[in-house]
């Protein structure tokens, strides 16, 4: 189910204004790779090339190879609608469908992609629900509005409804940033176990959440104010937590800047 | 000049202007309530008087001049068939030009062209629209005056309404719900169907209803396009129709005090339909309303 990520050479523009260059980096499967940097440097830009959300925005571009095991995403032929069912997402800001139930939410990417039956989708959203370790808390009122439950329910709500299409990759752009500390502890929780399963991508602020969730750490930096991100290095987390190659990331992950 | 310090009372000052804002922000009401309730006021006072069963079921044929009795039904059946083909014209036309601006538009050059027009379209005089129409419709393509001619005229009038009342609707929807739906692997249009139309739809519906009310009582653009006529006449397609605003300005128009009458009792009755169709919108928007469900 999980897919290795290749990403070669990759630059992102918002209209003329380049926000990444240079990006050269492979992903595993079943692990957890986290990106860190200081704000502005461009992970979020560089996670929304990885499933072709970066070109929603009007006036964005991206070039370069990003390849999913042998398919290139960026072929001329690709419909990027396949690769977002492919790669799924978790955005930074909880963002349940307003005007839908729990239960629509969470069957929402199977409802507008294609037919399923009724206990087809009851399977697939107690599963997504477990997944996402939400059932027990929302069983009872599944047909009550998404956005009624808390912050930390609704971004667990939205993880339910990224697993629910069973994408091979989920990508999560700081997925805690606005969850209290319990919150927080049951999606990495939750997180240790989707990898089983997925190639998972999180963007964190937090360094201890990096060090504790993921396996390999990508550090992103602007080479100076007003010039691109890239990627500074990539690297085990532990190495890059105890010994890292470059000296701006350890200045950054001690906290000397950033 | 000393900066003061520390918790103070409010000053005499503040509290006398505080004071004199607040008497002006309620005689600034008021002046506005006085002339609509007065208007509400005089209509169901004088239209009470003819408003009664055979007035809604019966037309104007066979009434002599200086007759009492007659009704409206034929302007009624009139102004519920040309607003709602009206609303059949401009709506969907209306609601996919600001699904464009909205969605597709992006801010180019066909979007601010398109944009502009609605603008000048918005101001365009309701006499103008039926003129159009008239021009038009019944002149160079040869059509008769009819019900449909009426609501040509109408729609022109509706759309622009509609355009941006749909349009700042659909900007209200947070573009987070669009890639949330995009992430998920739905396209563009059937995000559009199923996301961003029904978050914005109550507001959409309200701003239909903004755009029916506003034209159930225009007279100008009827009177060149639909005629007057005072039989029933149920097709919208063939021959003139009566509309209520028409009514109004014909029966208000004779010398005799039970035409006036009529014309009263005609007033009242397209604002109860307008009032009507206001609450069957409000309905509507509620039983959609995710809050119906409970939280
Ligand atoms: N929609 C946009 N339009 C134009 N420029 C953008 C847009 N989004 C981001 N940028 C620019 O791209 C650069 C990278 O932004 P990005 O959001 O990827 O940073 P980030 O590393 O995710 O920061 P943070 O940690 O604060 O989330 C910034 O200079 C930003 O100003
Ligand atoms: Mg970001």
């Amino acid at each position: 189910m999980a897919k290795q990520i290749e990403v070669s050479d990759l630059d992102a523009y918002y209209g003329s204004h380049k926000a990444i260059a240079g990006v050269t980096m492979t992903i595993e499967p079943r692990a957890v790779t986290a990106f860190i940097g200081p704000s502005g440097c461009g992970k979020s830009t560089f996670l929304r090339t990885l499933n072709r959300m970066h070109e929603v925005i009007p006036g964005a571009r991206v070039e370069g190879k990003v390849r999913l095991e042998d398919e290139d995403l960026y072929g001329p032929n690709v419909d990027p609608v396949s690769v977002r069912r492919t790669i799924g997402m978790v955005f930074q800001r909880p963002n349940p469908f307003p005007t839908m139930s729990i239960f629509d939410n969470v069957a929402a990417g199977l409802r507008l992609n294609g037919r399923f039956s009724r206990s087809e989708l009851n399977g697939i959203v107690e599963e997504s629900l477990k997944g996402a370790n939400l059932w027990n808390e929302v069983k009872d009122r599944l047909g009550k509005p998404g956005a009624g439950l808390s912050g930390g329910q609704q971004q667990r709500l939205c993880i339910a409804r990224a697993i629910a299409v069973r994408p091979q990759v989920l990508l999560m752009d700081e997925p805690c940033s606005a969850l209290d500390p319990i919150s927080t502890l049951a999606i990495e929780d939750l997180i240790s176990r989707l990898k089983l399963d997925y190639t998972i991508v999180i963007v964190t602020h937090n360094m201890q959440q990096a060090a504790r969730v993921s396996d390999k750490t990508a550090f992103f930096n602007l080479a100076a104010q007003g010039q691109p991100g890239m990627l500074v290095e990539m690297d085990e987390t532990s190495k890059i937590f105890t010994n890292p190659a470059k000296k701006a990331t350890e200045d950054y992950i001690t906290g000397r800047f950033g | 000049m000393t900066v003061q310090t520390g918790i103070q009372p409010i000053s005499a000052g503040r509290r006398v202007k505080d004071r004199a804002v607040q008497v002006l922000v309620y005689l600034a009401f008021a002046v506005a309530v006085i002339p609509l309730l007065s208007v509400l006021w005089l209509v169901v006072k004088n239209g009470l008087k003819r408003f009664d069963v055979e007035f809604l079921t019966h037309s104007m044929r066979n009434i002599g001049a200086r007759d009492a009795g007659g009704g409206a039904y034929h302007a009624i059946v009139g102004t519920l068939e040309q607003v709602l083909l009206a609303s059949l014209i401009a709506v969907p036309l209306g609601l996919l030009t600001a699904i464009y601006l909205v969605e597709y538009g992006n801010g180019g050059r066909l979007s601010r062209i398109i944009s502009f027009f609605v603008d000048v379209m918005t101001g365009v005089p309701s006499v103008v629209s039926g003129l159009f129409v008239l021009a038009f419709w019944v002149l160079v393509l040869g059509m008769s005056f009819s019900g449909f001619a009426g609501a040509l005229a109408l729609s022109i009038l509706m759309m622009p309404v509609v355009v941006r009342s749909a349009e700042e609707m659909l900007r209200l929807v947070p573009n987070e719900l669009r890639e949330a739906s995009y992430a998920l692997g739905v396209p563009k249009w059937r995000t559009i169907v199923k996301v961003v139309l029904p978050t914005a739809f109550t507001g959409i519906v309200t701003g239909v209803m903004l755009a029916v009310a506003r034209v159930a009582g225009e007279t100008a653009p009827l009177l060149l396009t639909v005629f007057i006529t005072d039989s029933i006449n149920t097709d919208p397609f063939h021959g003139p129709q009566m509309g209520l605003p028409l009514y109004v300005f014909d029966q208000a128009g004779r010398p005799t005090d039970t035409a006036i009458d009529r014309a009263w009792a005609g007033a009242l009755t397209l604002i109860l339909i307008v009032m009507l169709l206001n609450l069957v919108a409000r309905l509507i928007s509620w039983w959609r309303s995710p809050a119906k469900r409970g939280s």
